[in-house]
């Protein structure tokens, strides 16, 4: 389509391109600055995109003063646990509605996405009554509980899609070497499978790290408290510490970005293949 | 209409695929169980997982707004439809309720028609489209926590750079409070919704445009049809299945905002960004009114129900026109 472009629609494209990408990164480009600046030069009325002076003191501040790390390492424990058991327990549904002989499996596929639809809101009231005659707030079982049910939806559909594309071949010549079904998925589909797997857990894990509503309500402290829920109630008593959020939205995000990146062409193909194509 | 086609026919190669796993047959297969048990099993966990953490709250819920329990009188007594009369009468929940509907309205429609545009400049190909692609992966993995806050500070009506740049030039001639004045808080909130969430639109539509046969373009450009003439005739309306289903998903998801307006206003000031979610939390939470918070968060379930039932019905009737 190269050779028919006339210059203006040329210009045209790589002008829009230019937008798409100060869109996407700027905001984040300008936090990070934002997190490497000093108090006064953030208010001074003249912004700079470069730091100057540059200042680790935001940084400081996040980690001793408001001890980042707890909720950081509270977000790892219930993102990879959360993590495991999505991919555990979504294979073995994705596995039986993909290969075995199952009745009624679209409306079962159907139903599981319905329940990704259900409003959050209002699960929270009922399931922390629950949490509570159990025992369970502020604990780490009660997140990773919610959030196995809130991730399983999605990791079942990709992994279901991706299962549709294993040819049946496989299963046929399977059958003719005697291997039995949980042979089947455990020495066969799944390691065939390892780079959905990787896609569908890391949906499954910033499913978990992000994830604000259910931590804010079962968890009162930093114990538990996790970094969505750490970084909301980042506040000082007089002034909004603008700098100390950035500098933990950095902290939080850049692993994240770096994962992401790594990953991007699985990650589209893994989400529009689950979730729009079918 | 060429979509419908098309899309009936991917609905009926699942079927197929069906016919051929039970022709297939398992059952011989399994040594010690037959393959009907193996499938329930497997099954198990996720079916538990899904009906304590999902399906339970919910009837639960249905149960609670009828009685009027709450944590601070310890009273759960069966109520009637008490709280639904209060709700009705209830201007803070209308309030809340045509704030979300607005909310999803305009974040949807924006983030559709906007996440077109980019589709479109993305199907062309350009030199960097990969760093492109890769870069606007950046909003979605960002936690939403952390866009509320990003966008507290780029909005801030103090030192907030949309703020400098808009004042230099020339565009306002004073700081605006974005959202700390009852007047643009929503649009601050929209913004950043739009901002989060349309660059995984487009590339959701991406995927779509790039299922659309070149040899069609090429063929229509042949025929010395203009630019926008093969879109408006041959990508859009093979496009409209992705672009309805996406759309359904997106305001469903929009229907259920909380992080956002959570951090960024607490539903403030004046109320004026107040949303279902951000209501029946307080409501739930703060009152610890657990009986009419339920009836709060069943009347806004009920409400996404009907607006997933109002998308389905124009698909069916959409197929039965081309029918």
């Amino acid at each position: 389509m190269n050779d028919t472009r006339s210059p203006l629609q040329t210009v045209f494209i790589y002008l829009g391109a230019l937008l798409i990408l100060v869109w996407s990164g700027g905001p984040f480009i300008w936090q990070f600055s934002t997190s490497f600046q000093l108090d006064k030069a953030l208010t001074s009325g003249s912004p700079s995109l470069i730091p100057d002076p540059f200042t680790l003191e935001h940084y400081y501040n996040a980690f001793v003063e408001k001890e980042l790390h707890h909720y950081v390492w509270n977000s790892l424990v219930v993102s990879l646990a959360t993590t495991f058991l999505c991919l555990f327990v979504g294979s073995l549904a994705a596995f039986a509605l993909s290969r075995l002989n199952v009745r009624g499996r679209f409306g079962i596929l159907m139903v599981i996405l319905s329940v990704s639809m259900f409003p959050q809101i209002a699960l929270v009231g009922p399931l922390y009554l629950v949490a509570t005659n159990l025992g369970l707030l502020d604990t780490y079982t009660a997140l990773i509980i919610t959030y196995l049910a809130l991730g399983l939806p999605l990791v079942t559909w990709v992994l279901f899609g991706y299962f549709e594309t294993l040819p049946r071949e496989i299963d046929e010549a399977a059958r003719m070497d005697g291997v039995s079904i949980p042979g089947l998925l455990w020495h066969i589909i799944l390691p065939m499978s390892l780079p959905s797997l990787v896609t569908t857990g890391l949906l499954a894990f910033i499913t978990a790290w992000n994830e604000f509503l259910f931590a804010l309500a079962f968890t009162s402290n930093i114990d538990r408290q996790t970094i969505p829920v750490g970084i909301a109630n980042f506040t000082n008593l007089y002034y909004v510490p603008w700098g100390d959020i950035a500098a933990a939205s950095a902290v939080v995000t850049v692993p994240l970005i770096v994962l992401v990146l790594f990953f991007q062409r699985h990650i589209i193909e893994g989400l529009t293949q689950g979730g729009i194509k079918e | 209409m060429r979509w419908l086609r098309k899309s009936t026919r991917s609905s009926a190669e699942p079927m197929s695929a069906a016919a051929t796993v039970s022709g297939i047959g398992w059952p011989r297969l399994g040594k010690a169980l037959p393959g009907a048990v193996w499938a329930s099993l497997l099954l198990t966990p996720a079916f538990v997982s899904l009906a304590s953490v999902s399906f339970y709250p919910i009837v639960n819920g249905l149960y609670l707004s009828l009685t009027n329990t709450s944590l601070i009188t310890q009273e759960n007594e069966f109520s009637g439809f008490s709280n639904y009369v209060q709700l009705w009468g209830d201007a803070q929940f209308w309030n809340a309720w045509w704030h979300t509907m607005w909310f999803t309205a305009a974040s949807t429609i924006l983030e559709t028609v906007i996440g077109l545009g980019m589709a479109l400049i993305l199907c062309e190909a350009f030199k960097g489209r990969g760093l492109v692609r890769a870069a606007m992966l950046v909003p979605w993995a960002m936690p939403t926590v952390v866009t509320s806050k990003m966008f507290g500070w780029l909005f801030d009506g103090q030192n907030g750079i949309i703020n400098y740049i808009l004042l230099h030039a020339g565009l306002i001639d004073r700081n605006i409070n974005w959202y700390g004045s009852p007047d643009t808080a929503m649009t601050t909130i929209i913004i950043a919704d739009v901002w989060k969430t349309t660059p995984f639109m487009a590339l959701l539509l991406l995927t779509g445009l790039q299922t659309v046969p070149n040899s069609l373009i090429e063929a229509a450009r042949m025929d010395g049809a203009k630019g926008w003439i093969t879109f408006w005739h041959i990508r859009l309306p093979l496009l409209m299945p992705t672009l309805l289903i996406a759309g359904l998903f997106r305001a469903l998801d929009a229907f259920r905002v909380f992080d956002l307006v959570y951090v960024l206003t607490g539903g403030g000031p004046a109320d004026s960004t107040e949303t279902l979610s951000t209501l029946s939390y307080k409501v739930l939470f703060s009152t610890l009114q657990f009986g009419y918070g339920s009836a709060v968060s069943t009347a806004m379930f009920v409400t996404e129900g009907m607006i997933a039932l109002a998308f389905c019905l124009y698909l069916i009737r959409q197929i039965r026109r081309a029918q």
